[in-house]
């Protein structure tokens, strides 16, 4: 019953937050719900048992991905509002919702025709965690290995992207020179006090 | 009364939906993003439930390389977003037309 | 022996595309006497085949299989028996003449070369007419001289009368080519074969009703070929190829194809009599027919042309009642001064510059000596004048006519001698005549080279002695035509006739010189005579030509540019046009897809999905339910 309760609960909770993300015109309001709406769906990890993955979920989801799009806000300007022309509200509902459930028939067929075969079942007895570790690092190895190696690529890339003053290395200037670049900020600042 | 593999599935479906009408409808890119967020989670959540009502992990595994690649496409796609702005100055979609076929 | 065969077969192919390699380079010399020298090489083989025929042999070969497909069996197969070693002793000295003679007449023209090409390439397909031994192969050749025919008559192709008159002969040959095929292919679901030894020996088990259409529709084929009644109106219109043209194929060689077709098939026509009184008496029509507009027309060669149809008609008398034997012979002695006339015909035409009108001419006797004495023999040997050729042919048909019975036909053929003596000395006594008339029009005359003389020289000698072979011939060919010997009942009707005709045709001869040796003037239209009626239906030719082109060629045009615009243009055009406008509306009308805009585009992805996932659960669904 617990259960229950809580699945509607949450349920609830993450639809309302999920809506507001996308109906809202101030970006501050989006965010907000969205990192919510994060949250609540951890939850559902952890009802569904599936405890190491709702740590992640909260870990990086909300931890890391929120957050990157909260620095991200910051650098754009977001106190004006977004002005967005309304157009066709009805088609883009009716194509939405046509689509879900179109993905969700998809994915139920095969099970409700009673076709499954697990190929890695749940052992019980053994923690959620223990088992994720298991598997990952035997039969998921090289996606864990490719995994990795792609977040290392993006890291770089979001780096390159987004850095300034990337012609000058630091690790290659000599020590006079290293000071030399805060010469300009001082002078700024100088100038802002007065 | 019991919740079954069904609900969570409606559930998974009725997120898939708004993530949906919010990629269709948002002007401004950073919202988009959002959106898109929302897309990959209901699908998490549905992986997590089948793999739970199956009693097959590899369910969770897939949920679990979706984070991973999800996280490493906001880098990416925060990064041009941000040398897009720096360049034209507004991060509007309707503006973004100099594709145009 | 075979190798003469392929040799005389295929020389003149050589030498045809030896002249096509130049088709395109001004007159170079060489190629008409190489073409003239590969001729003369088939001609030799075929005399050395004909003398390997006499002692009593048959060459019959198969070169490789064309069609073999379920019961069809086709070969290129080449038999030389009797029949076709006369007739391809008499394409081969009569093309090697005109092949000499052709080096004369075109020697200033531009088409030199081309027109050799053609030549040769007309004879090759003559001798696979002659030569082949199935129906099949016939047809080949039939097709291949039509085809030469008309590059021949439209050789000068910027003359738009050139271009129409060699349309006019293909498609009136294409027409009669209809029956042809049709009897074709009758004999062949009947008989298993085209093979003309197994259609031959099966052709008596066949009903004669079918027998009786494959008759009548090979005959068909024959009339278009040899320009009987009533698709004769190519014939003379072909007169507007070069003279060496109308020579060869007007004359001793297409024409005949025919008369060639109806003797090579008589084992099918003894079968059915009544087919052959109807081919005699159409001949018989035709003869007259065509001598009656050959009176008074004022162009030489036309006169010439009309002259041809007139045997035509003789021959297929003869081949109509059964005298196989006789058709051949007449074929061969009137190819020899047939083609003289026309050959001397050409040797006139050059000296006034293309004039054709005899009524412009005369008195050249003293200037073209050669060709005065040639055309005036040829002539003789024509009217049927005793020693010539033509007596011992012509007067064998009209004895075959009177002993069978069939005397309207024998007074037709009568009549016509006389008008045949009558109008071909009318034209040698206008040209060489009389005054000289051609003063008038400035023009001067001059003979022929030497070497074109020359070369008609053997034609002239086989023209006067031809006669003496019919012994020989006749001993030759009886071996596979039917012999049929006639006999007129008493001597006394015998030498009544014979005198009695070279009277008559001597008493025509007498009087065309008396009214024409000594013309003065060029008539001009309006002296009586020539508005009389008789002259006037005579002159249209009855008028039937205009008759065609009234009924047939006009309303044919009419439709064909109906079926342009309407059908064409408006339907087949604009469906295509419409597909490719389709295409383009669709295209930019699917361009505002691609604005640029993120959010259409995702918009769009979304569309795509929707629809992408229907159609997978349709089949899905569908095909569980199917399979299930």
């Amino acid at each position: 019953m617990f259960e229950a309760i809580a699945f509607y609960l949450f349920a609830a909770l993450t639809i309302v937050m999920f809506t507001i993300t996308v109906m809202t015109s101030q970006a501050l309001y989006a965010i907000t719900a969205m990192a919510a709406g994060m949250i609540f769906i951890s939850a559902f990890f952890f009802i569904l048992g599936a405890d190491f993955l709702g740590a992640i979920q909260i870990i990086v989801y909300t931890g890391a991905v929120m957050a990157l799009y909260a620095f991200g806000m910051m650098f754009f300007d977001t106190t004006r509002n977004v002005v967005e022309k309304r157009t066709n509200p009805q088609i883009v509902f009716v194509l939405g919702t046509l689509a879900a459930v179109m993905v969700v028939a998809i994915f139920v067929a095969p099970i409700v025709s009673n076709n499954i075969q697990a190929l890695y079942p749940i052992q019980e007895g053994v923690g959620n965690s223990q088992a994720v570790g298991m598997i990952l690092f035997t039969k998921y190895l090289v996606p864990f290995e490719l995994a990795a190696v792609m977040l290392l690529v993006s890291m770089i890339g979001g780096i390159v992207l987004a850095g300034k003053k990337m012609d000058k290395s630091l690790t290659l200037m000599k020590e006079e020179d290293i000071g030399s670049i805060d010469d300009g900020f001082e002078e700024i600042q100088a100038g802002g006090h007065h | 009364m019991e919740v079954t593999l069904t609900h969570y599935l409606v559930l998974s479906t009725i997120l898939f939906a708004i993530g949906l009408i919010g990629v269709m409808r948002r002007k401004n890119l950073l919202m988009l993003f959002f959106a898109t967020e929302i897309l990959l989670n209901a699908t998490n959540i549905a992986f997590a439930a089948i793999s739970h009502y199956i009693g097959d992990l590899s369910g969770q595994m897939f949920a679990f390389f979706i984070i991973a690649i999800a996280a490493s496409e906001v880098a990416i796609g925060l990064g041009l977003l941000i040398v897009w702005y720096k360049r034209t100055g507004k991060i509007d979609l309707d503006q973004m037309n100099s594709m145009r076929g | 022996m075979e190798l003469y065969l392929y040799i005389a077969l295929f020389a003149p192919l050589v030498g045809s595309l030896y002249a096509a390699l130049f088709s395109a380079s001004p007159k170079s010399q060489h190629v008409g006497i190489v073409a003239s020298g590969l001729l003369f090489t088939s001609f030799v083989s075929s005399a050395i085949l004909l003398s390997y025929v006499l002692s009593g042999h048959i060459v019959h070969t198969e070169m490789m299989t064309w069609m073999a497909t379920g019961d069809l069996y086709i070969p290129f197969g080449f038999v030389v028996d009797q029949v076709s070693v006369v007739m391809m002793m008499v394409v081969t000295i009569v093309s090697t003449v005109v092949h000499i003679y052709s080096i004369g007449y075109m020697d200033h023209d531009k088409g030199f070369n081309r027109f050799f090409s053609w030549l040769s390439a007309f004879v090759f397909s003559m001798m696979v007419l002659v030569m082949s031994d199935n129906f099949a192969g016939l047809f080949i050749g039939w097709e291949g001289v039509g085809l030469c025919s008309w590059g021949l008559i439209g050789f000068w192709y910027h003359k738009e009368s050139a271009t129409w008159a060699a349309n006019e002969a293909f498609i009136m040959n294409r027409i009669a080519d209809l029956g042809m095929l049709i009897g074709i292919f009758l004999l062949y679901w009947n008989t298993g074969s085209l093979q003309y030894d197994v259609v031959f020996a099966e052709i008596g088990n066949l009903p004669l009703v079918v027998t009786t259409w494959i008759g009548i529709f090979l005959f068909i084929g024959a009339m278009g070929k040899s320009a009987q009644f009533p698709l004769h109106t190519w014939l003379a219109d072909a007169m507007e190829g070069p003279t060496p043209v109308s020579a060869l194929i007007h004359a001793a060689t297409m024409v005949t194809a025919g008369v060639y077709l109806v003797v090579r098939a008589n084992p099918i026509y003894d079968l059915i009599p009544n087919v052959g009184i109807f081919i005699a008496s159409l001949g018989a029509f035709v003869a007259l027919f065509a001598a009656s507009m050959a009176l008074v027309n004022r162009d030489m060669k036309r006169i010439i042309a009309y002259s041809t149809l007139s045997q035509l008609g003789y021959m297929f008398v003869a081949a109509g009642l059964g005298a196989y034997w006789v058709a051949l012979f007449h074929l061969m002695a009137h190819a020899f001064f047939k083609a003289l006339l026309f050959l001397g015909a050409g040797n006139v035409m050059h000296a006034m510059h293309d004039e054709l009108d005899p009524f412009k001419m005369g008195g050249l006797r003293k200037v073209m000596k050669g060709t005065f004495i040639m055309m005036t023999l040829a002539s003789v040997a024509l009217a049927g004048i005793y020693p010539f050729a033509g007596f011992f042919s012509k007067d064998l048909i009209l004895e075959v006519g009177f002993v069978e019975h069939h005397y309207v036909i024998y007074t037709v053929l009568l009549l016509t001698a006389g008008l045949t003596a009558f109008y071909s000395f009318r034209l040698v006594a206008l040209i060489f005549h009389g005054e000289e008339r051609y003063k008038l029009f400035g023009i001067h005359p001059h003979e022929a080279y030497k070497f074109m003389l020359v070369g008609m020289s053997p034609l002239l000698i086989l023209a006067i002695i031809a006669g003496s072979f019919k012994m020989t011939y006749y001993q030759l060919v009886i071996n596979i035509l039917p012999d049929t010997q006639y006999h007129v009942h008493s001597e006394m009707t015998y030498w009544i006739m014979t005198i009695g005709t070279q009277l008559f045709v001597i008493a025509a001869i007498a009087f065309a010189y008396k009214k024409y040796s000594n013309w003065n003037s060029v008539p001009d239209g309006t002296s009586k005579m020539e508005n009389s009626f008789g002259y006037k239906l005579l002159w249209n030719q009855y008028y039937i030509p205009k008759f065609y082109e009234e009924v047939f060629s006009k309303p044919y045009a009419e439709l064909s540019k109906i079926a342009w615009k309407q059908i064409d243009l408006k339907i087949v055009d604009a469906t295509v046009d419409g597909i490719a406008n389709i295409i383009y509306k669709t295209g930019e009308n699917t361009r505002d897809i691609q604005n640029g805009n993120l959010s259409t585009m995702l918009r769009w992805m979304v569309v795509g999905l929707v629809v992408l996932i229907t159609l997978a659960f349709a089949f899905t669904v569908g095909y569980n339910a199917v399979g299930a």
